[in-house]
């Protein structure tokens, strides 16, 4: 066996090592995630169905009072399965962005006693929220049947890439506060206000087109994207718009890219304001 | 022998920003600017163009030194020497601030047993999470479970919850996993002074074990002499950020100690324009004796700016760096309080040495406006002195050599 050579000296913005870097530490990133799933599930109750009784409950509280009460339009599909499928791509996208941001801190006894790529940690979040969006999206499948809905093949086929899209405005976006968050310490009491507006802005209990010329707005975060297309491909509510698929997708890898930038950055001195 | 370690021109340095202490709230960085928006734009603008003066704190300077395989190296130094930020930076947790170095071989850093333990997991569980954050890989740390599970010694309580255990079976888990990993290089700190007395011989002898059967290189920081004297075959003797002397470990331990008695300065004095703040700019720092058993803590400062949440005082700490207490001179009521004036002041309180063993300590000015914030922080350098204590005890015959324990307090018996 090869002995591997280290050279630490004045750390530099990114190289390539580092992604190779990561790939050999994609244990430890399995473990984070399995540690975060774990002590979740350990800590409630309901265990594992907590992933799904989340989403639920508000979808049912948001059918009756967002579609019962004030009769929200829902692009002329039952109402549950219309908010459902916002909320499963919401909910991921909040939770990886809200876990993201704050995954410094609650690591901060492991990140000033051993060395790791640091990129490790948000990914991580993100894992484990992806492990929720699955066993969520059980329920989703449950109401297609129940609503007969059956989504087309290339429906079907868009849903990774609108995976993808979530992933990175999460990650970017999230990396962006994370390197905020060490330094300036109040950041991560304004985050979950900031995360709550951003859901009204976002068409999850409520269809894109109700803006009317000024969706062109809405247009511009997007997680806007991502539900729409959703709704288009698994429910039919509207034409796929691929357009909006691929600039969505490049806005997301810009953000991402810029957030790893910020990150890496002010990796050098995490350990030292931490 | 090969040489595995390569440190050259190592330098490390840490912006000390003595305005505020503590962490930073964006709020408070955003309304100075709304309110002062000139001294905002003169301080980014004497920052742009290098006039700014930062206070900085140079925690490492100019660091050479080899280590060759199969060595076993000891680091010792007084606190604040460097040592710790040697070793974070070698263990890659913070990057230096010039200079290189050159590592051949897997590098495994214990600073801390039980790293990311999670107190709701079991001990199986924590098993695999802290060997892999430890570096080791699954199919490793598979390998080893019993191994680890039967030098812990807790094998009935492995599916457990950590957070039911005792906390002589948390760092005995702890450090087993630890002993467990096998990289060429073990960077070792002071986990050896938790544990029970049995349980630390048990570990030295683990280390032993590792480097003997093979050729590991491991790198050990320590106040306890006799473990670095155990272990090592050279040391590394640090102080102020430098290397003052590396070779046969017999030799450098007999001049630290030399050169700590020596230096165990009872005195501190500013140099010119060190700490400098308008509230409490410190000038002398000393201890006084009317009799060997009477001692007095000297400060010494010069006051430009009263103000009424000013606490000052000091920290003492024990010669293995535990904090046995903090005093300000505001502890007592109000009235009792020393009269602060513009100008120079001096303040002094009476050391506890009743309480007292005898011993080295370290006595650290702390202090700052009451919640709002550090002119002297805990966490950060500050004026500090050493006090070699060597006390008389009672008049009792029985009791006429040092105990073991911090404390050594005469008290009284009745019936």
């Amino acid at each position: 066996m090869s002995t591997p050579t280290t050279i630490i000296r004045p750390k530099k913005l990114f190289s390539l090592s580092d992604l190779k870097e990561l790939w050999e530490y994609r244990e430890l990133l399995y473990f984070f995630t399995w540690r975060d799933l774990k002590v979740r599930y350990k800590q409630t109750f309901i265990g594992a169905l907590w992933a799904i009784f989340q989403p639920f409950i508000t979808m049912v509280v948001f059918t009756v009072f967002f579609g019962g009460l004030l009769k929200i339009p829902s692009d002329g599909v039952p109402y549950p399965i219309f908010v459902y499928t916002g909320l499963l791509f919401w909910q991921f996208f909040s939770g990886a962005l809200a876990d993201t941001s704050n995954v410094l801190i609650t690591n901060q006894s492991i990140i000033t006693k051993v060395y790791f790529p640091r990129l490790i940690l948000p990914l991580s979040s993100v894992a484990t929220k992806f492990v929720d969006f699955f066993i969520a999206s059980i329920i989703l499948i449950g109401m297609m049947f129940y609503y007969g809905y059956v989504p087309n093949l290339i429906g079907l086929l868009v849903i990774p890439v609108l995976l993808l899209i979530t992933f990175m405005a999460s990650v970017g976006l999230g990396l962006f506060f994370a390197s905020i968050n060490v330094k300036y310490r109040d950041v991560r009491y304004i985050l979950p206000f900031f995360i709550q507006i951003l859901m009204f802005v976002t068409p999850v209990i409520y269809p894109a087109g109700i803006a009317g010329k000024y969706s062109w707005i809405l247009a511009l975060n997007p997680m806007m994207g991502v539900i729409q297309s959703a709704r288009a491909a698994l429910l039919g509510t509207t034409v796929l718009n691929w357009l909006l698929v691929v600039i969505s997708l490049v806005a997301t890898a810009v953000l991402l890219l810029f957030g790893i930038y910020i990150f890496k950055k002010t990796e050098k001195y995490f350990a030292d304001l931490i | 022998m090969e040489t595995i370690i390569e440190v050259k021109n190592i330098s490390k340095k840490y912006n000390i920003n003595h305005q505020k202490g503590g962490y930073v709230a964006l709020r408070d960085v955003l309304t100075n600017i709304f309110k002062n928006p000139f001294n905002f734009l003169k301080s980014k603008t004497k920052e742009i163009i290098g006039l700014d003066r930062k206070e900085e704190f140079w925690a490492l300077k100019d660091l050479n030194f080899e280590i060759k395989k199969g060595e076993m190296v000891g680091i010792i130094g007084r606190n604040g020497a460097g040592k710790s930020t040697l070793l974070k930076i070698l263990s890659q947790i913070t990057p230096p601030t010039t200079g290189e170095i050159k590592i051949k071989g897997r590098v495994g850093s214990l600073l801390e047993v039980g790293t990311g333990f999670h107190p709701e997991l079991s001990g199986r569980e924590n098993i695999f999470l802290n060997g892999a954050i430890l570096g080791m890989k699954k199919k490793e740390i598979e390998e080893k479970f019993d191994d680890i599970v039967e030098f812990a010694g807790i094998e009935k309580f492995i599916d457990t919850p950590v957070k039911y255990y005792s906390s002589g079976m948390y760092v005995r888990l702890a450090f087993s996993v630890a002993a467990h990993m096998e990289p060429d290089i073990l960077i070792v700190d002071e986990v050896l002074a938790v544990g029970d007395a049995e349980f630390q011989k048990k570990c030295l002898g683990k280390m032993e074990d590792i480097t003997k059967n093979k050729e590991r290189t491991i790198l050990f920081v320590s106040h306890n002499m006799g473990a670095v004297k155990q272990l090592c075959n050279k040391t590394i003797l640090v102080q102020d950020g430098k290397i003052i002397d590396f070779g046969e470990t017999e030799k450098i331990i007999e001049k630290y100690l030399s050169i700590s008695k020596e230096n165990s300065s009872e005195k501190w004095e500013n140099k010119g324009d060190e700490f400098n703040n308008d509230y409490f700019k410190p000038e002398k720092f000393y201890i006084s004796k009317d009799t060997d058993e009477n001692m007095w803590i000297n400060i010494e400062a010069t006051i430009k700016k009263i103000d009424d949440s000013l606490t000052i005082g000091y920290a003492l700490y024990s010669e293995d760096n535990i904090l046995l207490y903090w005093s300000y001179q505001t502890d007592t009521k109000k009235a009792d309080w020393p009269k602060l004036k513009i100008g120079v002041n001096l303040i002094k309180s009476k050391l506890p040495t009743d309480i007292l063993n005898s011993g080295i300590f370290y006595i650290k000015m702390i202090g700052g406006l009451h919640k709002t914030m550090w002119i002297f922080s805990p966490n950060k350098p500050s004026p500090t002195i050493t006090l070699n204590l060597e006390k008389n005890f009672t008049q009792s015959a029985y009791w006429t050599q040092k105990r073991i324990g911090i404390l050594a307090p005469a008290i009284n018996w009745e019936n």
